[in-house]
């Protein structure tokens, strides 16, 4: 068994309001040279070694991410 | 198992406690069992200090079907239904972890609803912090509103009341007191006394980690500076989620008939659940550890006993029927598991890795002793109630905006719109509508159900037994401005640390209060809860008694609410006890001052004065009722002219100072408004009911203009009104 | 008529949806389980409000994998009614027979509170009593009802009068693209809309405008049963000849 790390923002385009209120937050703390913050989810997923880079991606398209908002990052 | 020695005092006893445990098991306790003691008699458990003191709450009446012992209270409301309701404390948790300590407390007495076999349909929330503009308590605030935002939403049961007060004396310590209203049939009343040897004991819901470990006694431990990352292990994270499956799946399986006994698993867990369970049923136990189903690998006996992970209830069925009711969590998603079963002897006994680990009476660990704790007065309060003489003049129109802005009496709405609160389609008065929220019971139509949270930590630091008589005048002024008639008391008793004379004294005066009060109004008070240890290095928090109170309307149709209705109405005050600046909020707020003595509300003119308002909105005569309270009058009036954006023309028939015409506060007071044809009806039913009533003024137009004797004292746009009362925007959105 | 209301775990609105329906309308209702994988034979489905999976990993997103979806994209290509509410719009979305996707409120808070929306398409099975431009108030309560499609979505989504509902206010109470409060599929048939109907059906709850949606899709799957076929299209056919499909203009001068 492998454990697979996946990484899920959202896209580019999409506004993230939570990365906008942190970024917020870190400039309130003193950290005002931080200029963008995104939120994203960080899946752990423990499969058969033998999975695809295909079938991973598949899970992903198929339903760990939105593609229409979210992109991945397979580590 | 780990066999080491323990010492009484590092599981928070006394020598003297161990003595007496070695007295009911005629034996030294193991290790094990001596650690299970330390979480049941911890005073959050236990209620060693205050057990005696309340006794001599008021807890019968006719229409009472549950009273105090069980997980919560029942009270008919006719025609076969009933509703059960308590409220809870989470203090402690909430100064740690405010979003998680908020979130779980409004979990925990969800499930204390739903062990008496009743949907949960209601919560209100009384929140108490340090003043808004210091960051922690802004932090804390928002980090509570939210939690409870987070778990009431998701678990579908909406938050429709409350009160949030700031003062000082809670910036270390919040206060955190939950309530809960669930319906029910009469004739499916769940109770917790396990019964019927052989019986099997079921565990449903989430599995067991290694949650909360010790969170009962950390409750009841003052809090220090480390505390926010140390503690932050004691704070169990719940599950909405789990809390919604658990209340469907339990409901689901009590409507089987099968289920005989039932609790939830809250503080202490499987602990305080087997040992209650088989000390109220008068019966022994015999439970398998291994057969818990548990969330972590290799747990010990002691961390499965004591674990305080969320969203488990235990459960005895019918034997015979243990499949079939561990079919309906399953199918829920839950887990659900036969860990014993009852037993003829009284023993408790558990099994783990094929030893016995523990076998005791079971009433040893669910009564803890009872203690009578020395009460002093606290030396200083007769001249703390001495009010000042000379104040600073200050413009009357620019206190009532202050006082409006102060965050006890500005708008909740940024809190409030973060709660669903209309879920479950039965809130016909909403937050901020009035002093009371309303709930319908479609499934018995007409009926409804009212409900109010009420408390002064400022009247009670004063005067502890007459703060706490007023709180209780205003929880029934609440209701009866809605229509409501009130059928029962749940209260939520905050103070400091009760081995503290001083303190203890401030908790056996608000006993007294709430059972005088209760007496007076012959309202039952349906059960409770104490929470102890609010100090910090600083000192305790004011005496912080908390009364939730539930109401019954009979028809629906026939209720009132705070907001003038419309153009033209004739304003009136009914009762005339004499409003005084001792005490009150104005005081507090313009001057900086705590001083005068609380009123002593005569609770046969408050009967009367709330009579009359009752039949008055059961006859159709009211378009708007708003008690007087904090900040008297002239903010009950900025209240009813801001919630219905219409203005008003008085003038207040006092002729002292106009500081005490406008703010002074007095119990009994209720302002009403009411088309000018009806009201020679209203003046009869008041003289029926020997309660004066003073013709104020008319409501309309766009200002707020209010005289004393003559002279114009305030004169205010509405604008002006909305923007001072909107002051708490700003802190929660 | 028959309606089936869709039951997931953490559903929460599942119950006032079939008082309404039941209770308040006098229709047959059947409550549809979550792991079951037929709808029966309804005439409609409705797909409540809630936090179906506790929302996690999105909301609606573990909702739309349920045993019961795929007979409820059966029905929804059948081209019979399909309701979603709140919760209930998200698991639409998520399960592709809605376009978009929700965000999370733009404030980043719940909120629960009255909404004035106006209808913009009365041809969907729920609108087809109303009248476009009609006004309707009922309540929100969510944290995820910002809407989004990215722009050529959008304008396709408007080309083809899919916007059902929008919030009429001025301003969005959620970020909501364009002021999207609900929308339809191509053919129609399938509605979600993120205020809660069921929550204004009563005239003691505040409004009763919630009502109309529920009166119109039952006088709309009458009409049908008269006339006895199976396809959408017929029914429009059989409304007044003057009918206009075309989509209303978003007048952008308005915001």
């Amino acid at each position: 068994m492998t454990t697979v790390r996946v990484v899920i923002t959202l896209k580019p385009g999409v506004l993230d309001a939570q990365g906008q209120a942190v970024r917020q937050g870190l400039h309130a703390l003193g950290y005002e040279g931080v200029s963008e913050v995104r939120i994203g989810k960080h899946i752990e997923i423990t499969m058969p070694d033998e999975t695809s880079v295909d079938e991973i991606n598949a899970m992903c398209r198929r339903f760990l991410a939105n593609p229409l908002i979210e992109e991945w990052h397979v580590g | 198992m780990s066999v080491k020695t323990i010492s009484p005092e590092s599981v928070g006893l006394s020598r003297s406690e161990y003595n007496e445990i070695v007295r009911r098991l005629g034996r030294d306790p193991t290790p094990l069992e001596l650690q299970l003691f330390g979480v049941m008699w911890s005073e959050h458990c236990g209620y060693k200090h205050s057990k005696l003191t309340l006794r001599s709450l008021p807890s019968s009446a006719p229409h009472l079907l549950q009273g105090p012992g069980e997980n919560a209270g029942v009270i008919d409301i006719g025609d076969g239904w009933a509703v059960a309701f308590k409220m809870e404390s989470h203090n402690h948790p909430s100064a740690v972890d405010p979003f998680n300590g908020a979130a779980t407390g409004v979990g925990g007495i969800l499930r204390d609803i739903l062990s008496m076999g009743a949907r949960p349909i209601a919560l209100v929330d009384s929140l108490r912090f340090g003043p808004l503009t210091d960051p922690k308590s802004r932090r804390i605030a928002t980090g509570v509103v939210a939690g409870i935002a987070a778990y009431g939403n998701c678990v579908g049961v909406p938050t429709v009341a409350g009160e949030i007060f700031c003062d000082p004396g809670y910036r270390d310590n919040p206060l955190v007191n939950v309530a809960c209203l669930g319906l029910l049939r009469h004739d499916r009343i769940a109770r917790s006394r396990a019964v019927g040897p052989g019986n099997p004991v079921l565990y449903a819901g989430a599995r067991t980690g290694r949650d909360g470990i010790g969170g009962a006694a950390f409750a009841s431990e003052e809090l220090h500076e480390a505390s926010e990352h140390e503690d932050r292990a004691s704070v169990q994270i719940g599950d909405p989620l789990a809390g919604k499956l658990l209340i469907e799946a339990t409901l689901e399986a009590l409507a089987t008939g099968d289920v005989v006994a039932l609790q939830d698993m809250g503080a202490a867990g499987l602990t305080c659940a087997t040992s209650e369970m088989s000390a109220h049923g008068g019966v022994g136990m015999i439970i398998d550890l291994d057969r818990v189903p548990l969330r972590e690998s290799s747990m010990g006996a002691d961390e499965i006993f004591r674990s305080e992970s969320q969203e488990r209830m235990l459960l005895v069925v019918r034997k015979g029927s243990e499949n079939r009711i561990s079919a309906i969590f399953r199918r829920w998603g839950l887990q659900a598991a036969v860990i014993g079963h009852i037993t003829a002897d009284r023993e408790l006994r558990a099994e783990y890795h094929e030893s016995t680990v523990v076998a005791l009476p079971p009433y040893a660990l669910a009564e803890a002793p009872a203690y009578r704790a020395v009460a002093c007065e606290p030396p200083g309060l007769a001249e703390r109630w001495i009010t000042p003489d000379a104040l600073s003049t200050v413009d009357p129109g620019s206190a009532l905006l202050s006082l409006l802005r102060g965050s006890d009496v500005a708008a909740k709405r940024a809190v409030f719109e973060q709660y669903d609160h209309m879920v479950q389609i039965r809130t016909v008065v909403a937050p901020g509508a009035a002093g009371a929220a309303v709930l319908r019971i479609h499934e018995s139509p007409p009926k409804a159900v009212a409900i109010t949270v009420d408390g002064n930590g400022r009247l009670c630091a004063l005067d502890p037994y007459r703060g706490t008589r007023l709180a209780v005048a205003e929880a029934a002024a609440n209701l009866a401005c809605v229509g409501a008639e009130p059928l029962g008391v749940t209260d939520c008793l905050n103070f400091g640390n009760p081995e503290d004379p001083e303190v203890f004294w401030t908790f056996r005066q608000s006993v007294m209060g709430i059972t005088d009060a209760c007496r007076a109004l012959q309202i039952p008070v349906v059960g409770g809860n104490v929470s102890f240890y609010n100090e910090s290095p600083e000192g305790p928090i004011p005496p912080t008694p908390v009364v939730a109170m539930v109401g019954l309307i009979r028809d629906v149709s026939q209720i009132a609410t705070q907001s003038f209705k419309k153009d033209d109405d004739v304003v009136v005050l009914l009762g005339s006890s004499v409003p005084d600046l001792a005490a009150s909020y104005f005081l507090t707020q313009i001057h900086g001052l705590s001083r005068g003595r609380p009123a002593d509300v005569d609770f046969d003119i408050h009967a009367s004065v709330l009579s009359a308002v009752r039949e008055a909105i059961t006859s159709g005569l009211l378009s708007s009722a708003h008690d007087c309270s904090d900040g008297g009058i002239a903010v009950a009036l900025a209240e009813s002219a801001i919630a219905g954006r219409i203005g008003a023309e008085v003038t207040l028939p006092y002729n002292d100072r106009a500081e005490v015409a406008l703010f002074g506060e007095a119990p009994s007071r209720v302002a009403v408004s009411l088309s000018p044809d009806r009201l020679p009806d209203l003046q009869i039913l008041a003289a029926n009911h020997g309660v004066e009533l003073v013709v104020l003024g008319r409501t309309g137009g766009s200002r707020l203009r209010i005289d004393v004797t003559d002279r114009r004292i305030v004169d205010l746009s509405l604008g002006e009104l909305i923007e001072a009362h909107g002051a708490l925007d700003e802190v929660f959105r | 008529m028959r309606f089936g209301v869709v039951i997931f775990p953490g559903s929460n609105c599942d119950h006032d949806c079939i008082h309404v329906l039941r209770n308040v309308l006098g229709q047959d209702v059947v409550e549809l389980w979550h792991g079951d994988s037929s709808v029966n034979d309804v005439d409609c489905v409705v797909l409540p409000g809630g936090f179906a999976y506790g929302d996690y990993l999105r909301a609606g997103a573990v909702a739309a994998t349920s045993p019961i979806m795929p007979a409820v994209k059966s029905f929804a290509e059948s081209g019979r009614p399909v309701l979603g509410i709140c919760n209930g719009f998200q698991v639409l979305l998520e399960a592709g027979l809605l376009p978009g996707a929700m965000l999370r409120n733009r404030s980043l808070q719940f909120r629960c509170r009255p909404v004035e929306m106006r209808v913009e398409s009365t041809r969907t099975p729920f609108t087809w009593n109303l009248r476009e431009g009609q006004i309707l108030q009922m309540p929100i309560a969510h944290g995820e009802g910002n809407y989004f499609a990215p722009d050529d979505m959008l304008d396709e989504i408007e080309r083809t009068g899919q916007v059902v509902f929008r919030y009429s206010e001025g301003i969005s109470p959620n970020g909501a693209a364009r002021f999207i409060a609900g929308l339809c599929n191509q053919a129609g048939n399938v509605v979600g809309l993120m205020p809660h109907p069921e929550r204004a059906a009563e005239a003691i709850l505040g409004s009763t405008d919630g009502r109309l949606l529920f009166e119109s899709v039952v006088s709309f799957l009458e009409s049908r049963a008269v006339v006895g076929r199976s396809s959408w299209v017929v029914a429009t056919e059989q409304r007044s000849p003057t009918y206009d499909l075309r989509p209303t203009t978003y007048d952008r001068s308005r915001r």
